[in-house]
Order: structure tokens, then C-alpha cells, then sequence
């Protein structure tokens, strides 16, 4: 059972609306701790989850944003934002949080997470993956 | 590897549809199923995503679903096969994996 497998995780919700986004982070972090080859798509309204400035404490609910900013540390460093959903939304990478990890092969450099692919790129990630988890 | 995509939101209302014609590869398979079985339909404001797609992708549409809402196969856009719960078997089958457009 030692067999590393690509795991995509295809997110698709905005943050607080529902629980999707949340069931997500959650489920990455269980696949990263049994040191699986994990990567998150941020498609349409999943785009919404990377928004920096996050401000929960009016709604009495957990603002879970902080934790995308940890997933470099649980070896998560392959995040991609379709860029057709970024743009359509009005927003560019500077309005999201730099998600960065550290390499540990280049005295532990830092090194920023997200990419922005075009659909026909990202089409190619999804073909590649051996599982795929939408939410 | 294939896939296969399920689409299971009404085109009206989300749109599931568009993004996922976006990022199927040519040759992907595409399953209509629930309320996505009305993304099937011919002469309405979004047959065109489905009609402009058709030559790379394969569609396919749950016939009982269909059937639950009174949407004949008549109504169908050409081209889509009608498949039942054991063809939707056979496609989760014949794919290496399945991406829910939910």
C-alpha cells in the first residue's frame, strides 16, 4: 500500500456559502498526511477561496482561510487557478493570498504555490491525475 | 487517461456546463444526469454550448431522468445517446476516472 497515487482536488465553491469548500481542505489534509501526490484545481467560484482578506468574525464561523496559507507546510504546493474563472470574476493573482513552500533541496527557499493555467492547461492536470475529488 | 464527466445542475442555473466543455479534453465522455438531463435539450439559449462541443466530446444523457421530467427523446439535441442506469455503469467503467461537475 505504499503506492504513491495523483490526487487532484477540483474546487468549485465560493468559501461560506456551503460546506463544500471546507469538506475540501479538510480532506486534502487527511490525503497530504498519508503522503499522497496531491494537487487543488480552483475553478469557477472555487476562486473565491484564495480571496485574501478573509473576515469571518461577524458571522460567528470559522475563518478557515489562514489554513490554505499552511499547505506548503503538509507538502501542498500545487495549487492551480484556471484563468478563465479569474478573469471572469475580475481578479488577479494580487488579489489572492501568496501561498508559498518552502524547498527544502535549496536551503528551504521560498517559493509561491499557485500557478494561473489556461482551461487547455488545466484539462491536461485533470487527464493526468489517477484520482479525481470534486467539490 | 479518460474521463468521464458528469454534469448534474440545470445550465440555467449554474454553470456547470460551460466549465466543464471548457476542460474536457477532446475525446472525454460527458454524462447528463438529474437536473443536468435539461443541458440535453435542443432550442434552448444554451444547446449551442453542447452543439459547438459535440465534434470533441461524446454526450450522454440518463434516460430516467428524462423520463421523470417528461422530456422526450424527440426533444433531445441530435447526437446525444440516451443511456440507462447500466450504460451509466458501463461509462464509469469504461473511463479510468469520473470528475462530477456538481
Amino acid at each position: 500500500m505504499s503506492e504513491i497515487k495523483k490526487f487532484m482536488y477540483v474546487n468549485r465553491k465560493a468559501p461560506y456559502g456551503t460546506i463544500y469548500a471546507w469538506e475540501s481542505l479538510e480532506v486534502v489534509l487527511i490525503g497530504a498526511a498519508f503522503e499522497q501526490d496531491v494537487s487543488m484545481a480552483f475553478i469557477d467560484d472555487g476562486v473565491y477561496q484564495l480571496v485574501k482578506g478573509q473576515n469571518t468574525k461577524e458571522l460567528g464561523i470559522k475563518n478557515f482561510s489562514p489554513t490554505y496559507t499552511a499547505l506548503g507546510d503538509y507538502d501542498v504546493k500545487k495549487i492551480y487557478v484556471e484563468k478563465e474563472s479569474l478573469d471572469a470574476r475580475g481578479l488577479t493573482i494580487d488579489d489572492l493570498m501568496p501561498l508559498k513552500w518552502e524547498d527544502e533541496n535549496e536551503d528551504y527557499a521560498e517559493k509561491d504555490s499557485i500557478q494561473i493555467l489556461p482551461a487547455k492547461e488545466l484539462a491536461g492536470l485533470l487527464d493526468d491525475a489517477d484520482v479525481l475529488l470534486s467539490f | 487517461m479518460a474521463i468521464l464527466h458528469t454534469i448534474n445542475k440545470s445550465p440555467f442555473d449554474k454553470g456547470s456546463l460551460e466549465t466543464c466543455v471548457r476542460l474536457a479534453s477532446k475525446g472525454s465522455a460527458v454524462l447528463f444526469i438529474e437536473d443536468g438531463v435539461y443541458g440535453a435539450m435542443k432550442g434552448t439559449a444554451k444547446s449551442g454550448v453542447v452543439e459547438g462541443a459535440k465534434g470533441d466530446l461524446s454526450f450522454y444523457v440518463l434516460g430516467p431522468d428524462l423520463k421523470a421530467r417528461g422530456i422526450g427523446e424527440d426533444k433531445l439535441i441530435d447526437g446525444i445517446e440516451v443511456v440507462d442506469y447500466n450504460g451509466f455503469v458501463k461509462l464509469a467503467v469504461d473511463n479510468d476516472k469520473v470528475q462530477a461537475w456538481l
